[in-house]
C-alpha cells in the first residue's frame, strides 16, 4: 500500500498531520504497536524537519508485508555536512523556531535511534532526502 | 494514579480535555524542547513544560501522552485547547513553577508507590 502526504514549509500549525494519520492507519491495520511508536518518532522527526528548514516536501509513504519505508523529499537549502547535522545538540534553526522548543538538534539523531534504517542524501540549494525503513516486529 | 485524582492532589486547574480524567498516569517527564520529549518520554506520562503551542498536542498525541501540565500561568493558544478537547488529552493549569510542580508530582508518585508496597 503507497500513501502521499504534502508537507508545507514554514506551516507550524499542521506538523505532524501526516504522521498522526500514518499512525491512526497501522492501528487500524493492527501493526504491532511497538513498531508503530518507533516509525512514528522517526517520521515526526523528519516531518518536522521540512517544516523547519525547507520550503515545501512530501511523504511517501510505502506498506509492505515485512516493512515500512517512508521517504521524505523536499525543496529546500540541503544539508551541507550531513555527518554534522547527525550530531546531537547540533542545530541551524532559527530563533523563532527554538522559542517553540524546536531546535535542540535531537531530531535527527531520534531517527536513528528509532528506525531500523535512515539514509539521508542531499543537494545543497536544492533539497534533501531523508528515507527510513522499520521492519516489523523488530 | 488517575489524572483526576493527580489533579486534585496538585490542585491543579484544567484548560481542556476533561474527557482524559479517568486515564491512568504511569509517571512523569519534564522538557521544554519538543524532540526530546519526542524521544525520551513514555506513553502514559504526565508532561510537564512551558510551552504553549499547539504542536505539544500533536507530540502528546502521537506518544500518547496523559496529560500536559502547564507551569506558571502561562495560557495555551486556542488551536492547543481545540487539539486537547479532540484527542481527550487534559490540559491542565498550575500557578507553581516546574521545579516546584515536578517535586510535588514526584512525590505524590512515590508515596502511592509506598502505600502499595505496604497493602
Ligand atoms: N530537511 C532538511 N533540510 C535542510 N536542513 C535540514 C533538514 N533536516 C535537517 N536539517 C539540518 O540538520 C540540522 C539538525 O537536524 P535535527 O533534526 O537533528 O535538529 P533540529 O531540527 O535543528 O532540532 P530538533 O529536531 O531537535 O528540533 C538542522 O538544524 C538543519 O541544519
Ligand atoms: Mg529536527
Amino acid at each position: 500500500m503507497n500513501i502521499k502526504f504534502d508537507i508545507e514549509g514554514g506551516n507550524f500549525s499542521s506538523a505532524g498531520l501526516a504522521s498522526s494519520e500514518v499512525k491512526r492507519l497501522l492501528k487500524q491495520l493492527n501493526i504491532d504497536i511497538k513498531t508503530i511508536k518507533r516509525l512514528v518518532v522517526a517520521m515526526y522527526e523528519a516531518e518536522v524537519n521540512i517544516v523547519a528548514h525547507a520550503y515545501q516536501g512530501e511523504a511517501d509513504v510505502e506498506i509492505n508485508e515485512d516493512h515500512i519505508k517512508v521517504v521524505f523529499t523536499d525543496h529546500g537549502p540541503g544539508i551541507d555536512d550531513i555527518d554534522l547535522a547527525m550530531q546531537k545538540g547540533y542545530s541551524t534553526a532559527s530563533e523563532q523556531v527554538r522559542e517553540m522548543g524546536f531546535g535542540a538538534g535531537m531530531g535527527l539523531p531520534n531517527i536513528k535511534s528509532h528506525a531500523d534504517k535512515l539514509n539521508i542524501t542531499s543537494e545543497v540549494g536544492k533539497g534533501t532526502r531523508v528515507e527510513i525503513i522499520c521492519y516489523l516486529n523488530a | 494514579m488517575t489524572i483526576e485524582e493527580i489533579k486534585n492532589k496538585l490542585d491543579l486547574s484544567v484548560f481542556s480535555g476533561q474527557d482524559g480524567l479517568s486515564k491512568t498516569a504511569t509517571g512523569g517527564y519534564v522538557s521544554d524542547l519538543l524532540s526530546d520529549v519526542m524521544g525520551n518520554a513514555k506513553e502514559g506520562q504526565v508532561w510537564i513544560t512551558l510551552q504553549t503551542h499547539k504542536n505539544i498536542m500533536a507530540i502528546a498525541s502521537l506518544k500518547d501522552i496523559a496529560a500536559i501540565i502547564i507551569v506558571k500561568d502561562l495560557q495555551p493558544s486556542e488551536e492547543t485547547i481545540e487539539f486537547s478537547n479532540k484527542e481527550n488529552i487534559p490540559l491542565l493549569s498550575t500557578s507553581k513553577s516546574a521545579f516546584e510542580i515536578t517535586g510535588q508530582l514526584y512525590e505524590t508518585f512515590m508515596f502511592a508507590k509506598s502505600t502499595q508496597e505496604n497493602d
